[in-house]
């Protein structure tokens, strides 16, 4: 193994050398490893400068205008904060507020309340835990639109698989599963899909915690006699918090920006029940085409999220020093 | 569950392995949670060789006759002809035309399926290349030499990717439109680039952190470079590393959904927006779109199975290494 990949980066190496041309080549094999430093870094941040923070600050300066991107050719006026204002005033944008809390919310409880109850059950170490693992873990790899789409057809109320499974278990007729068209079940629909592929994730993580309490702090326990329901609140419980956080953390930033599943399961509908805040803002970018306006919005939810990482980071960092 | 039936402490061994009689309840709530959730993947791929009334009769069907129909469909458009007209033409020449006339229909042509397919697949591995290529020189930079406001500069790297892809998205609309990079190839490969770069510095920094230093000091006091050293003693031991980050770059750009169905719409359009769009007579075609999305989850299927022992570290960033 070692010889292939000797020869490999070595040809690499002498192409690279060979491909300078003399002067620089001399100048290469001398460079400060304060060059080297730079060299390395500085595209990736090039890339970044242009792609992603270039088009941030755009986005600010649109965010104070009046601009449309179906009118280019208008005049441009400065309205200060008047977007702004708009916007922390729109009720609309308040219920899309809501929709996304109470998304982020069950989508969270259920996450981890099933997640780290399948954590726990896989690290009874089961003959055939390792496969039976990989198997749960499918749903996350996947693609959350190209899936998300298949689940309209699961969700048809006269064909679908999942209204005739909940009918014959419940005996409700098929007809009044709608989940997708009716009003009180359109956002538990989408809850369930998200639970579905992002559990594996939070057991996951969750997994990994609990693999990271040494064993010999059970079995002190043991020779204490701590019932094993104590030991789990007091050992088990609060050694994998940090983890179980980090799970929170991340699914709680992937949700709030929630686009892909939601936007094909239901495209916010029926009415605006599910109008998560980017589908709302998809709207008003691209259908309204309201571009300062929705620049604003689009401001507003990156310092929310940004402002509500760092603070959840914080308290992470507090967790684990304890 | 109880945590350890208290077996009589005899050896150490015992008080952290579960009881047999755990260990078999835990299995089946494992292995019965892993079927359920398997459901509608097995759902997909029954649907995608079901004919369409198969597809959409009630009580769904379990056992029935494969067709390939669904595949037929997905690759191919079609026309509606007199029977008269079928009647008249030559045999059919393969599996598909046959399928297409005993609809009453003659196949029109090749459907879109194949090129937003190829799409995919170049955007994916052009934005996985670029990104694993800035990302492990970045994270070598990052890793070995004091950079001045190192931990901003990661930071800000990784601050990059708790936007909000349509928030970014309204900005990078208008700037491809004047740069002409709107619904091409390459926009949506630097965009993808810019996004996984993130992941990329962050997972590779943590590969190459575990590689000691005294490796590429032992090769500088053998006379190599700096360089040479990165080529010939780094790169190499990094193998494992950088082939996961780029499996995981190349997830993420193959599942894309929210960027490629706003900034594409024509030649650069990628999988995951059309395949929601395949209709046939009368609504969605199921079978095909259940065809569409096999042939789109297969290779994520034979990744994730690859990766799983890198799995925990790709989804939290490099977070948690196990």
């Amino acid at each position: 193994m070692t010889a292939s990949h000797d020869t490999f980066s070595d040809k690499m190496a002498d192409a690279a050398i060979r491909a300078t041309p003399e002067p620089l080549a001399a100048r290469v094999r001398g460079l400060s490893d304060r060059a080297i430093a730079w060299l390395f870094i500085a595209p990736t941040i090039v890339l970044l400068l242009a792609i992603n923070i270039f088009p941030l600050f755009w986005a600010i300066y649109l965010s104070f205008t009046n601009f449309r991107a179906n009118r280019p050719n208008a005049v441009v006026q400065n309205v200060g904060l008047g977007n702004y204002s708009r916007i922390l005033n729109d009720p609309d944008i308040w219920a899309s507020m809501q929709t996304t809390a109470h998304f982020v919310f069950w989508t969270i409880v259920l996450q981890t309340l099933i997640g780290f109850t399948l954590a726990y059950l896989i690290d009874r170490k089961f003959r055939g835990h390792a496969f039976w693992t990989t198997l749960i873990l499918i749903p996350m790899m996947l693609s959350p639109a190209v899936v998300g789409n298949f689940w309209r057809f699961l969700y048809e109320p006269q064909i679908g698989l999942f209204a005739y499974a909940v009918s014959f278990v419940s005996g409700i007729p098929t007809s009044d599963i709608q989940m997708l068209g009716n009003v009180h079940l359109a956002p538990w629909a989408i809850i369930i899909v998200d639970t579905w592929m992002w559990t594996p994730y939070v057991m996951l993580i969750c997994l990994a915690g609990l693999r990271s309490i040494p064993d010999y702090i059970y079995e002190a326990a043991e020779v204490d006699r701590a019932s094993p329901w104590r030991q789990f609140w007091s050992i088990t419980v609060p050694m994998a918090l940090p983890f179980i956080m980090l799970a929170v953390l991340f699914r709680g930033i992937e949700n709030f920006k929630m686009f892909d599943m939601v936007n094909l399961l239901t495209g916010g509908g029926p009415g605006s029940t599910t109008e998560v805040a980017s589908i709302a803002l998809k709207r008003d970018a691209f259908e309204a085409w309201a571009t300062g306006r929705s620049s604003a919005f689009a401001i507003v939810l990156f310092v929310a999220v940004f402002g509500l990482a760092n603070i959840y980071v914080k308290a992470l960092n507090k967790v684990k020093q304890r | 569950m109880s945590t350890s039936k208290a077996a009589p402490a005899v050896s150490a061994h015992s008080v952290v392995e579960p009881s047999p009689r755990t260990k078999r309840i835990a299995g089946a709530l494992v292995i019965l949670y892993a079927l359920i959730t398997l459901v509608p993947l097995v759902w997909i791929f029954l649907t995608s060789i079901k004919s369409p009334p198969d597809s959409i009769s009630y009580p769904p069907k379990i056992l029935f006759t494969p067709s390939l129909e669904g595949y037929c469909n997905l690759f191919t458009t079609r026309t509606r002809q007199t029977p008269d007209y079928i009647a008249a033409l030559p045999p059919p020449s393969g599996v598909c035309d046959a399928v297409t006339r005993e609809r009453n229909m003659v196949i029109a042509g090749p459907s879109n399926f194949l090129p937003r397919f190829a799409n995919s697949l170049i955007i994916a591995f052009g934005s996985t290349f670029l990104a694993v290529s800035l990302g492990t020189l970045a994270a070598y930079g990052f890793s070995r030499f004091k950079v001045p406001l190192a931990d901003d500069l990661l930071f800000f790297i990784l601050s990059t990717r708790m936007m909000p892809p349509i928030a970014v998205a309204i900005p990078i609309y208008l700037m491809y439109r004047q740069l002409g990079l709107s619904d091409t190839a390459l926009g949506m490969m630097l965009l993808y680039t810019a996004v996984n770069v993130s992941l990329a510095v962050w997972l590779l920094k943590g590969f190459i952190d575990e590689i000691p230093r005294e490796y590429e000091e032992a090769a500088m006091i053998d006379g190599y470079t700096r360089l040479q050293a990165f080529f010939k003693v780094v790169l190499p031991q990094a193998t494992t590393g950088i082939a996961a980050t780029a499996i995981f770059c190349l997830i993420f750009a193959w599942n894309e959904y929210a960027f490629a169905s706003l900034l594409t719409s024509g030649s650069a359009q990628t999988a995951p927006p059309f395949i929601p769009t395949i209709i046939g007579e009368g609504g969605q075609d199921w079978p095909a779109v259940a065809a569409g999305t096999t042939i789109f989850l297969v290779p994520i299927l034979v990744f994730t199975i690859l990766l799983r022992k890198q799995l925990l570290r790709g989804i939290t960033f490099g977070a948690v290494r196990k």
